[in-house]
């Protein structure tokens, strides 16, 4: 019993070891934001939390448009997130419970285009977003993304189980066409997937730094995560306006995170179980 | 599967009862086709189109305005002779190994601790998934400064145990190990909690059995959950290799404000660097895709030898073997008890 417990005991030590190294990270940005920045570079250097955390955010806001660009990226997450749930919910509804000529082939098709890197297509996506006269606009940020292979394969495996069949056949012989079924059966049911993907997307396309470091080209507009490396750049001797800056970008998706975190983890676990 | 096949012909056999005709499947299919369409339409335009395009573009030298200049397989050529280009192989690769083995053995281990703690397990799955949810770009920062060669914190700590500094960001081998550290944070977290869902999905009846055969820890990990969690192993090595040869945003973050975008001598640069800079920094779109091409093809090849060796085919049959031993195991001690009660 003794040797059970003590084996308890060292596996928590070695787990709260490892949630220390995982969360130093976040404190130490807390320091260098609230110290400055000759604090910082001093030897031996500050550890703890200082008292220049509301200067050093003032000066992230007199150099970058940090509320233009928080704002920009927000409305791309969002507009990204909104369309992805309605596209990739819709698709997968019809994948999982109707039969139709060439179901099991479109969506092999699907499955196929998860081999394909982003990068391959970084060059030429380019060029079609120029020639569209795209480039610099939010369509460039929001178009391309709007619906996804993953989140339509991770749909389905979820409509598949939560969907009971009765129900659709139901809103049948109640003499609901197929749109209405997606709204009024697919949708309710759907809803705890949904919340997963929402979560999912949205984190990914506030953290894309590549696809917007490209197509954002002027300067004024740009994403949050783009104008903070360009703060970095431009600024980078002042390391506790940078790092302001960056806990201040932080903040708002971790947020985010939290409020779902306990069930978004089980589904991305769960999710990876099925692939 | 019984429900589908009651539900679905319904709607299609009560017209046709009436009707002598059965109705066109293909035009009564329409709604789902509607459904599905949005995404096949987006991928043809901005997926299927820009990859076919990008061969096109890969035969061509270009600078994305002017005329493109059909120059056939010229591009490849320098390519396979381009030095620099064999250099963001080297790095991306050391780059890979330095951060997957750890991070997938870290994660093993953290997944194992997480499975047998039974107190705090939300607090610690949300406290490890949380480096994987923050901006690249941000933590990027934090960890530069750790690893900065004459202020950095790493560095301070190394000096006050008399090891000496490193020169992290400016040594090739610390500019990789820098990189590989931070995806290493990044994803160990991630990976650990996949594996705890595959540890949580081998059935407690397995290694009841193997306690009841007195196995020891050491014999069950490697004889039971190994070999029961290859498939989810297999996922884990598949993603971080694709994720591992993508690398791009530490090390452009980490080196961005120098003149080359890999650091001191190009130690951190990587293939998505290289593509990034040939493609948007330098104006040669035709060898940025043949760049993208060549990646593409790495890709698929790390991805069939990380197949073949954790052996992807066969896993099920591994799996049945492991569970069948220990059941061997169960009836011999069972068979060794009994006799020993007869005795």
């Amino acid at each position: 019993m003794s040797v059970e417990r003590i084996r308890t005991a060292v596996g928590h030590i070695v787990l709260m070891f490892g949630v220390l190294v995982s969360l130093f990270p976040f404190y130490w940005m807390v320091v260098m934001a609230s110290n400055t920045t000759p604090d910082i570079f001093s030897y031996p250097p500050k550890l703890l939390i200082g008292s220049h955390l509301f200067e050093n955010m003032g000066k992230v806001l007199d150099n970058i448009d940090f509320f233009g660009s928080m704002l920009l990226t927000l409305i791309a997450s969002l507009g990204v997130t909104v369309l992805v749930l309605f596209f990739d919910s819709l698709a997968a509804f019809a994948f999982a419970k109707y039969e139709f000529p060439g179901r099991n082939v479109l969506f092999g098709l699907l499955l196929a285009t998860f081999m394909i890197p982003a990068q391959l297509s970084l060059v030429p996506q380019f060029v079609t977003l120029a020639e569209f006269g795209w480039i610099g606009s939010l369509k460039a940020l929001i178009i391309p993304g709007a619906a996804n292979a993953f989140g339509i394969f991770w749909m389905r495996q979820y409509a598949k189980g939560a969907i009971p069949d009765e129900l659709i056949s139901a809103a049948k012989v109640d003499g609901a066409g197929f749109f209405r079924q997606y709204l009024t059966v697919g949708l309710p049911v759907l809803r705890p997937g949904l919340a997963f993907l929402g979560i999912f997307t949205f984190i990914n396309v506030w953290n894309d730094y590549l696809w917007p470091l490209i197509v954002m080209t002027d300067p004024n507009r740009l994403t949050l995560q783009v104008a903070l490396d360009q703060l970095n750049g431009v600024y980078g001797t002042d390391y506790s306006m940078v790092m302001a800056g960056a806990l201040m970008s932080v903040i708002p998706l971790i947020g985010v995170f939290l409020i779902g975190a306990r069930s978004f983890i089980a589904d991305l676990a769960a999710g990876a179980m099925k692939f | 599967m019984a429900v589908t096949s009651k539900t679905a012909p319904a709607a299609i056999t009560r017209p046709s009862s009436t009707a002598e005709k059965p109705p066109n499947k293909y035009k009564q299919a329409f709604p789902q086709y509607a459904a599905v369409s949005p995404f096949f339409i987006l991928f043809a335009i901005f997926g299927a189109f820009p990859v076919l395009f990008s061969i096109w573009i890969s035969f061509h030298s270009w600078d994305g305005i002017g005329q493109m200049k059909w120059v056939g397989l010229e591009q490849y050529h320098y390519l396979l002779s381009d030095a620099t280009f064999w250099k963001t192989i080297g790095n991306t690769l050391l780059i890979w190994v330095l951060s997957t083995v750890p991070m997938l053995l870290l994660a093993l281990v953290i997944a194992n601790a997480l499975h047998n703690a039974t107190r705090l397990r939300t607090f610690y799955r949300i406290a490890y998934f949380i480096p994987n949810v923050t901006s690249v770009v941000a933590i990027t920062l934090v960890f530069g400064s750790i690893f900065s060669n004459n202020f950095g914190l790493l560095n301070a700590f190394l000096r006050s145990i008399g090891v000496g500094e490193v020169q992290w960001l400016t040594s090739p081998w610390g500019i990789k190990i820098a990189i590989a550290t931070i995806v290493t944070w990044r994803w160990v977290g991630y990976n650990a909690i996949i594996y705890l869902a595959g540890l949580q999905a081998i059935s407690a009846d397995v290694y009841e059995a193997a306690k009841v055969d007195g196995a020891s820890p050491r014999q069950t990990f490697w004889r039971i959950t190994v070999p029961m969690m290859r498939p989810v192993i297999l996922f884990t090595a598949v993603t971080s290799t694709i994720g591992g040869l993508q690398i791009f945003t530490e090390s452009r973050v980490l080196f961005g404000d120098t003149s080359s975008i890999g650091g001191p001598g190009d130690a951190g640069l990587t293939i998505v660097s290289y593509l990034y800079q040939s493609a948007f920094i330098k104006n040669q779109f035709g060898y940025g895709a043949a760049v993208g091409w060549a990646l593409f093809v790495l890709i698929v090849l790390f991805s069939i030898i990380n197949w073949r060796l954790i052996g992807g085919n066969d896993d099920e049959r591994l799996t049945r073997r492991a569970a069948r031993r220990v059941e061997r195991r169960i009836a011999a001690q069972n068979a060794k008890r009994e006799a020993a009660d007869v005795r």
